[in-house]
């Protein structure tokens, strides 16, 4: 055996491929939704094995000289590169501002690393540049590192975007799916699935007119008005690739709670479900840039809903349902003509490439 | 929403219920045709709003789950080859063949695109003059008229690089397959609105009167079915087989003639073998010699293709209404929608998809 190891390093029998159902690696596996979960569950976690990384969390939270840090990362490969309401530039601002933000940090410091097709015209990319620093100064973030390479025209698409971000912890706070109890109540920020739909409304083959923007926002300022409001926030998430349905099934699986949603108090445009009907998609599932789920307990659902609403990326906040201790890791969904139906993770890909 | 929301109220919903249960003295069972109503009936949690004594079996309507695996494996040949643009609509993509799916192909450096209208592919083929354009053309008679532009259209503009890989297939012949099966349970038929608003439903009368089923033409939303299911009903305890129009707003008697005047310019009927439930007669639709050039088949010789089923797989009783999908042993355990071992955990209109995605497997609290 030890020879084999020595001539294929591939071969070596302590280290059996932990997925074996797929010799290669599809879209869904970056999806965000069951394959995703299957890869990180089965390759990254037990290797990396740590209890940061334990945790699943949008970021790590990090106690290193005295202070408390949340550290967290995120790639943008979306196409197109520029959507109705942003861009990727913005997005991956946002995305990791947000992810931050998610682990119940104040965002302080980003990293930028850029990989470029050969090719990309330097108006595009200065566009991007400038987008970013717009992006960086309205979430208050300062880009302090980065690198750029470069890839053969054809071996990359355009331009994707990688960044890093540093928070510092809120005293006393603690975000994470293993705090929900039963009772608490499930707030969603605002409408759903605007940014997948934005996203899908320009792609080839499937152009349709809209007003729809994407939502991509950074979440930072409204999630300081909700701990104003009340520091005993159990778990926020924003649902992102996914969408609501995977998030909600990933800190209900994490929680070993169940949760029952009233389809009837989800927000969703009017031109958003009129897209997802005709399109066969469940805005469930449909990508988020600028929402967020909390789970707080009952007696503050109201007090923290109305400093949601009185922010102006919360003002369609929404109360949408409960934790139960019923039915551990499933979500259900009361239907708006009243029959129960489970709202299961995302399985397979439902749009390429959207954030 | 317009035209949506009216069909998705509670109160409407419980008012029909009420009925259904006034109306109903005894057992009976109902098959809906297609997958998109399966999908409806579990998605809203339909049976909730049933008395016990009726049983809803979920038909053979997923063009995707009823395609034969062969032909999944002639479209995977065909999709490998280099010169190939393969395109389809996204859900064929995750069925099993034998071997591999359309989506491992395309992993491996296929040229795998997925389309929303076969018109796109055409178009697809005007711009790649260098390459084949093939589309998987599958469905019932709802995609056909399109399949069949796609190909008129290629014919006049005289476009060569483009053809269809053809697996049609139609709903009546299937109805009489199920109903003159010895294990047949199915009293009454919920037709499938969307083939009828092509087809129209004079067909429906004849299987109506020669098996003495109702069959109810019925639409998509969750008070559609509940109409539907109320008139079948209602016909069933009153003895009578008729067939009935509840999908007034989209259907007609006659149905959409010029649609049907550009498939039998296209297409002829011929035997079709749907899987899971065996050759059927006369129960699709292929090419006619004259569009024999658009022809994927015949374009594009792959030989002899052996197609291989899981052997733990029972779609084929759950395509005839003879299995719910819970009650396969591979259920949510060998068979997931990330590892189909058949076609119906595919396809969003697929029963056992439904079944995984929607059913409630733990009280409602």
């Amino acid at each position: 055996m030890g020879k084999q190891l020595e001539t294929d390093p591939s071969a070596g029998f302590s280290c059996p491929l932990p997925i074996e159902q797929y010799p290669t690696v599809l879209l869904a596996h970056g999806g965000g939704g069951r394959l995703s979960h299957q890869l990180v569950q089965k390759m990254f976690l037990p290797r990396f094995d740590n209890p940061h990384l334990a945790r699943l969390h949008d970021g790590a939270i990090l106690d290193t000289g005295g202070a408390r840090l949340a550290f967290s990362t995120d790639s943008y490969v979306v196409n197109p590169i520029f959507f109705p309401g942003g861009d990727i530039g913005e997005l991956a601002v946002n995305g990791t501002v947000n992810d931050l933000a998610m682990c119940g940090a104040r965002a302080q410091f980003l990293s930028a690393a850029f990989i470029l097709e050969e090719g990309l015209p330097m108006e595009v990319l200065w566009k991007i540049v400038v987008s970013m620093q717009e992006a960086a100064s309205r979430a208050g973030v300062t880009v302090v590192t980065g690198d750029t390479k470069v890839v053969d025209r054809g071996k990359g698409d355009k331009i994707f975007i990688n960044t890093s971000g540093i928070g510092l912890m809120r005293d006393g706070v603690t975000i994470d799916p293993s705090n929900a109890q039963p009772g608490d109540a499930i707030l969603l920020s605002g409408t759903i699935a605007d940014h997948g739909i934005a996203v899908l409304s320009l792609r080839e083959g499937l152009e349709f007119r809209t007003r729809l923007a994407s939502d991509t926002a950074p979440l930072n300022g409204l999630v300081d008005a909700m701990f104003a409001a009340s520091t005993e926030i159990h778990v926020m998430r924003d649902p992102t690739r996914g969408g609501v349905a995977s998030a909600l099934n990933e800190i209900a699986g994490a929680a070993r709670l169940g949760m029952v949603l009233e389809e009837s108090r989800i927000p969703v445009r009017e031109e958003v479900r009129g897209a997802c009907e005709f399109l066969g998609l469940d805005p469930l599932y449909v990508a988020n840039e600028g929402k967020l789920l909390a789970i707080v307990p009952r007696p503050l659902a109201e007090r923290i809903l109305l400093a949601m609403r009185a922010h102006p990326l919360g003002k369609d906040a929404a109360v949408v349902g409960e934790v139960v201790q019923d039915h551990p890791g499933v979500v259900l969904m009361r239907s708006t003509i009243g029959g129960m139906r489970v709202v299961d993770m995302l399985s397979g890909e439902q749009l390429p490439r959207i954030c | 929403m317009k035209y949506v929301d009216e069909f998705r109220t509670g109160a409407a919903a419980r008012a029909l219920s009420r009925r259904i249960r006034l109306s109903t003295t005894r057992p009976w069972t109902i098959m809906e045709i297609c997958g998109g109503q399966t999908r409806t009936i579990v998605k809203y949690g339909l049976e909730e709003f049933l008395p016990p004594e009726i049983t809803l079996v979920h038909g053979p309507g997923c063009p995707v789950c009823v395609t034969p695996v062969e032909l999944i494996d002639r479209a995977i040949a065909i999709a490998s080859r280099p010169e190939v643009i393969f395109t389809s609509f996204g859900d064929m993509l995750r069925v099993p063949g034998s071997t591999t799916d359309l989506l491992s192909v395309k992993a491996r450096g296929g040229d795998v695109r997925i389309v929303y209208s076969p018109l796109d592919a055409l178009d697809l083929a005007r711009q790649s003059p260098t390459r084949q354009v093939v589309f998987f053309a599958v469905g019932f008679e709802t995609t056909a008229p399109a399949n069949a532009m796609s190909v008129s259209e290629a014919a006049r503009l005289g476009i060569r690089n483009f053809s269809i890989l053809c697996s049609h297939v139609l709903v009546p012949p299937a109805m009489e397959a199920i109903l003159s099966s010895p294990a047949n349970r199915v009293q009454g038929f919920l037709a499938a609105g969307h083939v009828c608003t092509v087809m129209g439903y004079e067909e429906y009368f004849p299987i109506a009167a020669k098996y003495h089923v109702p069959i109810v033409v019925t639409g998509f939303e969750p008070l559609d079915l509940l109409q539907g299911i109320m008139m079948t009903i209602e016909q069933l305890e009153k003895n009578r087989a008729g067939v009935e129009n509840q999908y007034t707003r989209s259907v007609r008697r006659e149905g959409n003639v010029p649609a049907q005047r550009l498939i039998r310019e296209v297409f002829e009927t011929a035997d079709r073998t749907w899987r899971g439930i065996g050759l059927i007669p006369m129960s699709g639709y292929r090419l006619r010699q004259a569009y024999a050039p658009f022809d994927a088949e015949r374009v594009f010789d792959v030989g002899m293709i052996t197609a291989r089923e899981s052997p733990l797989c029972i779609a084929g009783a759950v395509l005839q209404g003879l299995k719910k999908p819970h009650e396969c042993p591979a259920f949510a355990a060998e068979c997931t929608p990330e590892h189909p071992l058949g076609a119906p955990m595919v396809s969003s209109e697929g029963a056992c998809a439904a079944y995984y995605h929607y059913r409630a497997t733990a009280p409602a609290s």
